[in-house]
């Protein structure tokens, strides 16, 4: 019994390090991203695979509540606009615990009427494995085979307050890269952001 | 009795003390990194917020309380505003007043975050709150990038003092 319990804690401390490694660290450019069943406001499951016509996904997370965020949303529409048809929708995630932010609950996300997915994070388990940490936070995504490979990390561009100020369009331009079968130069950026709302312990 | 007089007017000074607001400074990133690294034995707290963050305006009394508790050491708290310098007067200001901040308030205006978060610290995703605590002196530093309780915090600084 006392090798069984002595196991089961060897186990629990193993598997900890691994859950706590990847929470800190998160996905780096090259890195094959993990799928997710997620639900969308529309009551559906979503995941990467269902879309056998995707070359790829732009992977957002962002919420309700946080003005970056809602600066950013026609930026968001926009890129799904223009990229979509390329074959790089938009999936959008809200990671946020509602529970801190209630701007952010499954029925108020239900008010948002977008041309892609808006799936929540329930467990916030896709935002740790993905090392978001802030709303906006993005992750473009290129498909090798059946595995999803991640090709961009960051912000959407360099001009928060006024899209129409924005001089470098960091995601843009790593999609014009990423589209031509090219690696970003630009992989990773850096953005002010909202701290997702992680659950209280 | 006498003294009544005198202390009602410290009292009603204390009370009124938040009108006096105290200046803010809107600085750009170079002026910023310029007192982050003053080679001074002084240990640092830096906050990075903004009005519009919640959990950052909620955890600026523990930077207040901070300071107090710290008053007349080598402790300074550096209070960065990242909200944007249209929103100086309309949020910035106001907010300081009401709230009585004494914290150095300084607003980092800067459009493009991406080429100067690693310079403040490469650990730091961009995400608010933030906390910087060091002294480059003993070359001690850490960094939080998320709400900080009052024990927290000054446990936090007692670990770089």
């Amino acid at each position: 019994m006392k090798k069984v319990l002595s196991f089961l804690a060897l186990c629990f401390v193993l598997l900890s390090s691994f859950v706590l490694r990847s929470t800190a660290d998160g996905y780096k450019v090259g890195d094959k991203a993990t799928d997710f069943k997620l639900k969308n406001i529309d009551g559906k499951m979503v995941s990467l695979a269902d879309n056998k016509a995707a070359k790829g996904y732009i992977v957002v997370f962002t919420c309700n509540t946080c003005p970056f965020a809602k600066a950013y949303e026609s930026r968001i529409i926009d890129l799904n606009t223009k990229y979509a048809p390329l074959g790089y929708p938009v999936v959008a995630i809200n990671p946020n615990d509602p529970a801190v932010a209630p701007g952010d609950s499954y029925a108020a996300m239900q008010s948002k009427k977008y041309a892609f997915p808006y799936l929540q994070d329930e467990s916030q388990q896709v935002a740790k494995t993905y090392g978001a940490t802030r709303t906006p936070h993005l992750f473009v995504l290129t498909r090798q085979g059946t595995d999803f490979v991640v090709s961009y990390i960051g912000a959407i561009d360099d001009n928060s307050e006024d899209a129409k100020l924005a001089k470098t369009k960091y995601v843009e331009n790593a999609m014009t890269e990423i589209l031509a079968g090219k690696p970003a130069t630009t992989k990773e950026t850096k953005a002010i952001g909202c701290g997702i709302k992680w659950k209280r312990a | 009795m006498r003294l009544m007089k005198p202390l009602a007017l410290v009292g009603s000074l204390l009370c009124s003390a938040p009108t006096f607001a105290q200046n803010v400074a809107v600085i750009k990133f170079p002026e910023l990194q310029k007192r982050l690294a003053r080679p001074t034995d002084t240990t640092y707290v830096v906050n990075f917020w903004a009005t519009w963050c919640g959990p950052c305006v909620k955890e600026m009394p523990n930077f207040e309380q901070l300071r107090m508790a710290n008053a007349g050491q080598k402790v300074k708290v550096l209070l960065v505003s990242l909200d944007y310098a249209s929103q100086l007067d309309k949020k910035v200001k106001p907010f300081v007043k009401q709230r009585g901040l004494k914290s150095k308030v300084l607003l980092l205006n800067e459009p493009d975050p991406n080429e100067w978060i690693d310079k403040v610290d490469p650990k730091w995703s961009g995400a608010l709150p933030f906390t910087l605590i060091f002294n480059n002196q003993t070359k001690r530093r850490s960094t939080f990038e998320r709400e900080l309780s009052a024990t927290e915090l000054q446990t936090a600084l007692k670990n770089i003092q």
